[in-house]
């Protein structure tokens, strides 16, 4: 066991697995000579060359197609995205390419290409780098999208993802790059597909996924120090979901609070109660809770931000709304 | 070239169009459904090129990689005439299992790597194909061809960059037809000469006449040894005309019968069975038992095999969305 941060476990994914397998390359955005804008390729490019680890122009519709094409002549490019609302420049390289390859040749090419990139608000970067674009990669078919809460997951993903053969996006958070966590020294692989329970609980169940499992456990606390137990159950995986970890939560629980950090309409949580309506609706002893930002771009003035951004304080409180409590 | 060679040329070019002039037959039956996108005109580009690179020896061959109007690319590069036409038929033995359609074949045991409806999104493909021959140190090169409108992506000018810079040896072939969809290329596009818009990339770049398969061949036999020997990008530009409108509903309403006719004139397999007559290799006899030969080919191999063959079953839907085996190690489900 050692102590690693996320951004030193994605590191160690990426230099194991380059080091078992000579056709996985990464590809990016300064993640060469300056080892990544958040060090997850950092001392790669000395160790593997510049063949492996490369240093991308400012194309990302391009250089990410490319490492497609790549792909879908036996190599196992992880692309990395400096921030996820760059990924709208690569949407059709990777919606309308990597996502339908497999379909539309009738299965005779895959494309089994990585996509990285942080997706989350950090502090005051304003509407521009603050997008949270999950909801939109889990509408597609053709993709598997994974949300790494932790050094352990993000680890242990990043290896799955690199070894599956189709398209994932794993979306990390620019404020969980520095979490940290023992993880174990041997190698180990953490599956594409499965919710977690982190908290067992049994009056309230709390759903999280990324950076929003943190605000749940937080929650969680405060609950129970109030006398209320919170089960909290991180989706890991937002394509496919796994609905059979949540309804037998909510079997358990009778209560539910989905906690997101994007913006409401056609969200996370909007197909996550819509799953539980239609698994357990007669489980539900109340309504379901939606924790989520406001329909706004993200203000750059500190105040307005927070206002903006679900808190660990707006779980609390909607867990006390689905208890009837508030 | 001996002249046993030439003659198949010719009898390739003669092939592909009764090919095209008959897919459109089956869609005017409504067997076809769909776009439907035919290469009538510009047969001596794919057919040149293709025949100085390395296709029809499977998994041995360059990777090749176009747009929408793909089927004469694809048969040139190996994939079955017969398997063409039952993908047009939305067939299960189609080329793409009936999944893909007239503007996605594919035939990945010959290295077609597909047809694609996006205008542009084969540039970064063919690049990253490219990327991985040279990564795996085989001597393949990859072929992307491209419509002139294509050049007007940014796709365009960020693969040429990435190319140059990276050094991949793909070889990019502009069809320059003057037309996207009903835009002539004055109308959208700064200069005419595409080949000119590649110089501040680094890039070596020539234009050609794409409609005389003698022109076509030597100016590619040099393009593809250029690549493929000094694994550097090269783009190549050819002067062509598609005869067809666009797709099956351009009723052509934005160019002149004259200038049709002008081009028609210059008609690529016109010119080379003039040639081999001239040169004494085939006689108009010979000319017209091939074309009778071909239509019987294409009605009762091609044709008959598209109409007879089965349809996808509709319990088969969800297949090839994912990997349909994939290894619980790595996808789980995670164990509780
Ligand atoms: C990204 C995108 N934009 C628009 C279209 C619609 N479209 C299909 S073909 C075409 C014209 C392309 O012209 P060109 O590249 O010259 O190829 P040609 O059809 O002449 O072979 C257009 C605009 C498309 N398919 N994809
Ligand atoms: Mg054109």
């Amino acid at each position: 066991m050692a102590e690693t941060a996320y951004w030193e476990a994605i590191r160690r994914a990426h230099d194991e697995e380059m080091a078992n397998d000579s056709m996985v390359i990464a590809m990016g955005e300064d993640i060469g000579v300056v080892g990544g804008t958040y060090k997850a390729t950092s001392g790669l490019y000395d160790k593997y060359g510049p063949q492996r680890i490369i240093d991308t122009p400012i194309s990302e519709n391009s250089y990410t197609g490319i490492g497609i094409g790549a792909s879908m002549a036996g190599m196992r490019p992880v692309i990395e995205i400096m921030s996820i609302n760059f990924a709208l420049l690569a949407l059709d390289t990777l919606i309308n390419a990597a996502a339908k390859i497999r379909y539309m040749s009738g299965g005779q090419l895959q494309c089994p290409i990585v996509m990285r990139t942080p997706g989350g608000t950090a502090h005051q970067l304003a509407a521009q780098h603050s997008a949270r674009l999950a909801r939109m990669f889990m509408s597609t078919s053709g993709l598997r999208v994974v949300t790494p809460r932790s050094p352990m997951d993000a680890y242990g993903m990043l290896k799955s993802a690199i070894r599956s053969n189709d398209p994932v996006i794993i979306i990390e958070h620019e404020q969980m790059y520095n979490l940290k966590e023992d993880i174990p020294d041997e190698e180990f692989f953490r599956p594409l597909e499965g919710a977690e329970i982190v908290r067992e609980g049994t009056d309230i169940t709390l759903i999280g996924y990324n950076f929003s499992v943190h605000l749940c456990l937080e929650a969680a606390k405060r609950l129970e120090a109030d006398g209320i137990s919170a089960e909290v159950v991180d989706l890991r995986v937002l394509k496919p979901i796994d609905r059979e970890t949540i309804r037998t939560s909510v079997e358990k629980t009778h209560r539910v609070v989905v906690a997101e950090e994007d913006e409401a309409p056609v969200g996370v949580g909007s197909e996550i109660i819509t799953g539980i309506i239609e698994d357990c609706f007669f489980a539900l002893d109340s309504q379901p809770v939606r924790i989520h930002a406001a329909d706004v771009p993200v203000p750059y003035n500190a105040k307005l931000e927070k206002a903006a951004i679900p808190s660990a304080d707006d779980v609390y409180h909607g867990a006390l709304k689905a208890l009837g409590k508030i | 070239m001996n002249d046993a060679d030439k003659k198949r040329l010719l009898r390739e070019m003669m092939f592909f169009r009764r090919f095209e002039d008959r897919t459109f037959e089956a869609y005017m039956e409504r067997k076809v459904g769909g776009f439907l996108h035919l290469y009538s005109g510009q047969e001596a580009v794919a057919t040149g090129v293709l025949e100085m690179a390395n296709v029809g020896k499977g998994q041995e061959n360059d990777y090749v990689i176009t747009g929408y109007r793909d089927h004469i690319h694809a048969i040139k590069t190996g994939a079955q005439p017969r398997e063409v036409m039952a993908e047009l038929y939305g067939k299960e033995t189609g080329s793409s299992k009936g999944r893909g359609g007239s503007m996605h074949i594919f035939d990945a045991s010959q290295n077609f790597m597909g047809g694609y409806a996006l205008v542009g999104q084969p540039f970064p493909l063919a690049a990253g194909l490219a990327m991985a021959a040279k990564h795996k140190g085989s001597d393949q090169i990859a072929i992307c061809f491209l419509g002139d409108g294509a050049n007007n992506q940014g796709t365009f000018h960020e693969t040429m960059n990435m190319a140059s810079v990276w050094e991949l040896p793909v070889l990019f072939v502009c069809e320059n037809n003057l037309y996207a969809i009903g835009t002539h290329i004055d109308r959208s596009t700064a200069v005419r000469d595409q080949y000119k818009r590649v110089c501040s990339y680094d890039m070596k770049a020539s234009q050609h006449d794409g409609m005389d398969i003698d022109t076509v061949m030597e100016a590619a036999k040099e393009a593809v040894d250029y690549v493929r020997n000094e694994q550097k990008p090269y783009f190549i530009e050819f002067m062509t005309y598609r005869y067809r409108g666009h797709s099956m509903s351009d009723a052509k309403g934005y160019r002149t019968k004259d200038e049709e006719e002008v081009w028609m004139k210059r008609d690529p397999i016109r010119l080379y069975s003039e040639r081999l007559i001239e040169a004494g290799l085939v006689t108009d006899d010979e000319i017209k038992s091939m074309e009778k030969e071909i239509l019987d080919e294409i009605e009762n191999d091609v044709v008959k095999f598209a109409e007879e063959s089965p349809e996808p079953k509709v319990e088969d839907l969800n297949k090839y969305v994912l990997d349909d085996n994939p290894d619980p190690r790595w996808i789980g489900p995670l164990q509780k």
